[in-house]
C-alpha cells in the first residue's frame, strides 16, 4: 500500500548509504545485531593486543586442568589447564577473520562473474551459470573439505576454501541484480555514446546491484563462520592448538559428561556471532528494500 | 417518503485503517439505499473509498488494521453487522457477491476454473461434487465460454475470459445483490463493451440488484438507474441518472464531467479538476472538497450539509444555496 | 511431460561429469603419493611405475579421470586403501544410514516449519510471529554439532531418555534427526512465512472469501497450495544442506553414515575412498534436485504447461 521506490544511481551513492542507515536504525533487532558485531570486533582486537599467544593461549598448565567455572576462571579451564574465557575471547579473531576474508574472496570473484554474466549475456552468461550450478551441486561442507584436502590444512586455505564455496551464490545474486537494469535505456544510451564496458559496469550497473550484494555479504559472513566452525570441529579447519571455537568445542567433546562448559561456551560464542550477523543481514535486507519488509 | 423495498440499507458507514503512519479515514459516514432490482453507480476518483465501501458490505475489510462502524447495514433483510462468522460465510457468495477489479489476479492460479466456480456452488447449495461441477460448466457456458474449458487453469485464459469466469463465480448462486468493482477497467476497450453487455444481460436475466463501481461516466450512463458520486469517503451528490447527468448540482460532479474529453470538439483542452484528492490521514475541515472547489468560500472550510434538491436528488454542499451559484457545464453530452 | 523428464536427465549428464571432475581434480591435488607410500622400501622406479599402472594411477589427470569415470559406469570406484575393500561396497553399506538421517531430519524440519511458518504469517506481527522468528533465527545460527552435543548432554547423559549414539534401533535416530532438522527448520520456517505472507496479500484469496469460503479453508487450501511452490524450490537445497550437515552430525552421534566415513577417509589419507564418497554423494544430490524440479512442475500448473510443450 505505501511503497517507497528506491532507485539508486552512481551519483546518489552517498544519499543511498544515508537512506540505508536511516531505514536500518529503525529496526531494533538489526541494531542489536550491529552492536554485538561491533562488540565482538572490539573484543577480537583487544584480545589480540593484550594477550600473548604463546603464554596465555596455548601454554599448558596441567596443575589447573579441568577446573569448573569459578571467580578465578569464569568459564573454567580445559584439559590442559588453559583458561576457557581467555581462549574464547582470543578465538573471536579466527571466526571473524575467516568469515570476513572468505566472504571478501567470494564477493570479489562471485560478484565480478555475476556482473560479467549479467552484462554480456549470451554464451558467457550461460557458461558462468552452468559452472555455478556445478559447484552448487556439491554440498558446501563437502566441497570445502575437498578443497582443504587438496591444498593442505591451514588458516589461509580455510579462508580460501570457504571463499570458493560461496562464489556461486554471489555470482547468482549479482547476475540476478543486473538483469532488470541491463536493458534499461540509460545503459543503452551510455553504450551508444561510446562509454566503455568496464565504466558502464562500475558506474551504472554495480550501484544498482549493490543492495542484494550487501545483504549477501552479511549473510555470507554468518554462513562462512558456521562452515568454518564445522570444518574445525571435524579437525579439518584451523589446526590445533589455535583457540578456534569449533576446534575448542571438538576438544571438549570427550569431557562433556562432567565438564560440559568446555563445549558449551565455544558453541555459544559461535551462535552469538552468527546470530548477530544474521540479524544484521535481515535488517539490511529490510532497509535496502522497504517493499520486502514484512 | 413512501416505504420502499430495499435490497441494501446502509446508514452512516465509517471505515478507518489504523496503520503505522497514522489513521486513514477511508469512508466517513456514508449512507446508501438501493431498491430491489435497481442498479446504483458508485462514481469517483481512485482512493475515494468506493472499494472499501463495497468490501464493508461483505464484511471483507481486514480488521485489523481496518475498523468498520455503522449505524445500520441491512442486505436483503439481514443485519450484516450482527452475523456470526459462520453466517457470514453462507451470506457471502449467496446473498451478495462481488466482481473484482483485476481479473488477472482475482483467480487462484493453481485451481482449474471449473473447480473455482464449483466451489462456491458446493458451499451454498446442498448438492454433490459432481452436480456442482456440472452446474459450474453450465455457468461457464452462460458467460460465453465453452464448457470443456472448465478443466483449464486461469493462465490459459485471456483477460476478458477471466473476467467472464469471475462473473460466473459471482452469479453462480444467484445473489440478490451483485457488486462490480470496476469490472472492465483492466480490460481492452473492445472487450470492455462485451463484458459490460454480458453483465447487463445477466443482471436482467436474474433480476439482480447491482452496485457498479466505476470512474467511467460512460459506463454509468449505460447501466445505472441511480448514481452516487463519492468524494473522500462520502457521497457528495446522489440522484437518478437523469438528476446527475442533466441536473448536475455539485461542483465536484461538474468537475468530473468537465474533465471528460469532448468528442464534438477535439481541439478543446481537457479541463481536469485542479489539485489532488485530500490525504485520507488528514482530511480538511468542513467540506473535504473545498481546497479544490472554485466556488468555495470561508464557510465551506467550516461546515457542510446535505441539501435535497428534489425527492430523488441530494447534494452535500452549502455553496449551492448562495446567490450567483451556477454550475457551468460545457456542452458536450 | 515424459519428454521433459528425459530431456532433463540427458542435460544432467554434462553437469554430473563436470561435478565429478571438479571433485576428482581437487582430491588429486591432495598431497601424499599413495603408491610410493604403499610400495615396499626396496621397490625400484620401474616397480613403482608398474604398481601405478595396476592401480590405474598412471597418465595425466584427464586420462586418469576418463578411466575413473569409465570404471564408475561399470560400478567400480577402485579400492579403499584403508579398508582393503572396493569403495563402492563400502559406500553402499553406509549410504542407507545417511539417507535415513537426511530424510528423518527433513521430516522433522517440515513438521516443525510448515505449521510454524503458516501460523506466523496468518498471525502477522503477533507474539506467535515474533516467537517463531526468534526460534527460526536461532535454528539458523546455531552450529548443528553444538546443538547435537547439548541434546546428548540433556537427553542421554542427564535424563537418560535417548541413546547418545549408535544405530539399529529406532530411538537412536531421534536425536540426530532433531539436531539436523533444527537448522533446516529455521530456514524453511522463514521461507514458509514469507511465502505465505506474499500469498495472503493476493487478490484471489479475497475472491475466495467473497465466495463464502471459510477462513481456515482459505488458508489451508487456497493459500497453502500457492505458498508451497517456493517452498518446494528450496527443498532441494534443504536436502543438500541436510546431507552436508550430516557430515558433522554423524560424527557427533557416531552414526554409521557416509559423512563420517568421508571425514575418516580424509584423516587417514584414503583418497580413493574420499573421492568416491564425495562423487557418489554429489550424484545423488543432483538426481534429487532433478526430482524436486519435476515435483515443482506438478505443483504449479503454469510451469507444468510450460514443460509439456
Amino acid at each position: 500500500m505505501f511503497k517507497k521506490k528506491s532507485k539508486v544511481r552512481a551519483s546518489k551513492k552517498r544519499s543511498y548509504m544515508s537512506e540505508l542507515w536511516r531505514n536500518y536504525k529503525k529496526n531494533p533487532s538489526a541494531m542489536i545485531g550491529l552492536i554485538i558485531v561491533v562488540v565482538i570486533i572490539i573484543i577480537a582486537i583487544f584480545a589480540q593486543i593484550t594477550l600473548d599467544y604463546n603464554q596465555d593461549i596455548v601454554q599448558q598448565n596441567m596443575k589447573e586442568r579441568l577446573q569448573k567455572p569459578s571467580s578465578e576462571h569464569i568459564m573454567g579451564t580445559d584439559q590442559y589447564g588453559r583458561d576457557v574465557l581467555v581462549r574464547v575471547l582470543y578465538g573471536a579473531k579466527y571466526s571473524l577473520a575467516v568469515g570476513i576474508i572468505s566472504v571478501a574472496i567470494s564477493c570479489l570473484i562471485g560478484s565480478s562473474l555475476g556482473l560479467i554474466a549479467g552484462y554480456y549475456g549470451g554464451v558467457i552468461e550461460n557458461l558462468i551459470l552452468r559452472s555455478t550450478e556445478v559447484f552448487m551441486g556439491i554440498p558446501s561442507v563437502l566441497l570445502a573439505i575437498a578443497i582443504m584436502a587438496a591444498f593442505g590444512q591451514s588458516l589461509f586455505v580455510l579462508m580460501l576454501a570457504i571463499g570458493l564455496v560461496y562464489v556461486p551464490m554471489f555470482a547468482r545474486t549479482a547476475r540476478a541484480a543486473v538483469l532488470p537494469v541491463r536493458d534499461e535505456e540509460y545503459i543503452e544510451a551510455a553504450r551508444v555514446s561510446g562509454v566503455g564496458d568496464l565504466k558502464i559496469i562500475f558506474s551504472h550497473i554495480l550501484p544498482n546491484s549493490l543492495s542484494p550484494i550487501i545483504v549477501q555479504v552479511t549473510m555470507g559472513v554468518a554462513n562462512g563462520i558456521l562452515t568454518a566452525s564445522h570444518l574445525s570441529f571435524l579437525g579439518l579447519g584451523v589446526p590445533v592448538p589455535a583457540p578456534e571455537w569449533g576446534a575448542m568445542l571438538s576438544g571438549g567433546r570427550e569431557f562433556i559428561r562432567d565438564y560440559s562448559f568446555l563445549t558449551f561456551y565455544p558453541g555459544f560464542a559461535i551462535m552469538i556471532t552468527v546470530l548477530s550477523f544474521n540479524l544484521m543481514g535481515d535488517g539490511l535486507r529490510d532497509a535496502t528494500d522497504p517493499k520486502l519488509k514484512q | 417518503m413512501k416505504e420502499k423495498d430495499l435490497i441494501l440499507d446502509l446508514q452512516d458507514l465509517y471505515v478507518r485503517f489504523e496503520v503505522e503512519d497514522g489513521v486513514v479515514h477511508a469512508v466517513n459516514g456514508l449512507s446508501l439505499q438501493i431498491e430491489r432490482g435497481k442498479t446504483l453507480g458508485l462514481v469517483g476518483e481512485t482512493g475515494a473509498g468506493k472499494t472499501t465501501t463495497a468490501l464493508s458490505l461483505l464484511r471483507l475489510v481486514s480488521e485489523p488494521p481496518g475498523v468498520v462502524e455503522c449505524e445500520r447495514l441491512i442486505v436483503d433483510g439481514k443485519d450484516v453487522m450482527a452475523l456470526s462468522q459462520k453466517e457470514l460465510e453462507s451470506f457471502r457468495g449467496n446473498d451478495i457477491a462481488m466482481i473484482f477489479q483485476d481479473p488477472m489476479t482475482a483467480l487462484n492460479p493453481v485451481f482449474t476454473v471449473g473447480d473455482q466456480i464449483a466451489e462456491t456452488i458446493a458451499i451454498h447449495e446442498n448438492i454433490s461434487q459432481t452436480e456442482a461441477q456440472k452446474k459450474a460448466i453450465d455457468m461457464l457456458e452462460l458467460v460465453g465460454i465453452q464448457g470443456e474449458r472448465a478443466d483449464e487453469y486461469p493462465h490459459q485464459f485471456s483477460g476478458g475470459m477471466k473476467q467472464r469466469v469471475i462473473i460466473a463465480i459471482a452469479l453462480a448462486c444467484q445473489p440478490r445483490l451483485l457488486i462490480a468493482d470496476e469490472p472492465t477497467t483492466a480490460l481492452d476497450v473492445t472487450i470492455q463493451a462485451q463484458v459490460l453487455n454480458l453483465m447487463r444481460e445477466l443482471r436482467d436475466h436474474y433480476k439482480t440488484s447491482m452496485i457498479m463501481i466505476t470512474h467511467d461516466l460512460g459506463i454509468v450512463a449505460q447501466i445505472c438507474d441511480e448514481v452516487a458520486v463519492v468524494y473522500a469517503g462520502n457521497i457528495v451528490e446522489y440522484g437518478t441518472l437523469q438528476d446527475i447527468f442533466n441536473r448536475t448540482k455539485h461542483p465536484y460532479t461538474e468537475g468530473l464531467f468537465n474533465s471528460l474529453p469532448n468528442i464534438r470538439d477535439r481541439k478543446a483542452e481537457l479541463n481536469p479538476i485542479k489539485g489532488l484528492m485530500p490525504d485520507p490521514t488528514n482530511l480538511p475541515q468542513g467540506c473535504p472538497f473545498h481546497p479544490r472547489c472554485p466556488y468555495a468560500d470561508e464557510k465551506c472550510k467550516e461546515e457542510q450539509s446535505v441539501k435535497w434538491v428534489s425527492d430523488t436528488h441530494y447534494i452535500r454542499c452549502i455553496a449551492y444555496e448562495r446567490e450567483g451559484f451556477h454550475i457551468k457545464l460545457e456542452e458536450k453530452r | 511431460m515424459l519428454r521433459y523428464i528425459l530431456k532433463r536427465f540427458l542435460m544432467m549428464i554434462p553437469v554430473l561429469l563436470a561435478v565429478s571432475f571438479v571433485v576428482y581434480f581437487l582430491m588429486d591435488l591432495a598431497p601424499g603419493d599413495i603408491v610410493s607410500s604403499m610400495a615396499p622400501a626396496d621397490a625400484s622406479e620401474a616397480d613403482i611405475e608398474r604398481m601405478r599402472e595396476e592401480l590405474g594411477l598412471s597418465g595425466n589427470i584427464f586420462e586418469r579421470y576418463t578411466r575413473y569415470i569409465g570404471n564408475l559406469l561399470r560400478g567400480d570406484l577402485g579400492m579403499s586403501l584403508s579398508m582393503k575393500r572396493p569403495v563402492i561396497n563400502v559406500f553402499f553399506e553406509r549410504f542407507p544410514a545417511t539417507l535415513k538421517l537426511a530424510f528423518g531430519s527433513i521430516f522433522i524440519a517440515l513438521v516443525i516449519s510448515i505449521p510454524l511458518g503458516i501460523s506466523a504469517a496468518t498471525n502477522h506481527r503477533s507474539w506467535i510471529d515474533g516467537t517463531s522468528m526468534v526460534l527460526s533465527m536461532l535454528g539458523l545460527s546455531m552450529p548443528s554439532f553444538w546443538l547435537g552435543l547439548l541434546l546428548i548432554l540433556g537427553f542421554s547423559l542427564k535424563l537418560g531418555w535417548l541413546p547418545s549414539g549408535g544405530s539399529g534401533f529406532f530411538s537412536a535416530i531421534i536425536l540426530p534427526a532433531i539436531t539436523l532438522g533444527a537448522a533446516q527448520a529455521g530456514n524453511l520456517t522463514r521461507i514458509t512465512r514469507s511465502s505465505m505472507l506474499e500469498v495472503t496479500r493476493q487478490d484471489y484469496l479475497r475472491t475466495a472469501r467473497a465466495k463464502g469460503v471459510a477462513e481456515n479453508v482459505v488458508i489451508r487450501k487456497h493459500a497453502l497450495k500457492n505458498a508451497l511452490i517456493p517452498i518446494i524450490t528450496v527443498f532441494g537445497s534443504t536436502l543438500g544442506n541436510a546431507l552436508g550437515g550430516a557430515v558433522a552430525i554423524e560424527t557427533v552421534f557416531s552414526w554409521p553414515g557416509v559423512g563420517r566415513l568421508t571425514v575418516a577417509a580424509i584423516n587417514v589419507r584414503d583418497m580413493n575412498l574420499a573421492t568416491g564418497c564425495i562423487i557418489m554423494f554429489t550424484i545423488f544430490l543432483t538426481l534429487t534436485l532433478l526430482i524436486v524440479d519435476i515435483a515443482y512442475a506438478f505443483a504449479d500448473p503454469r510451469i507444468k504447461a510450460q514443460y509439456s510443450r
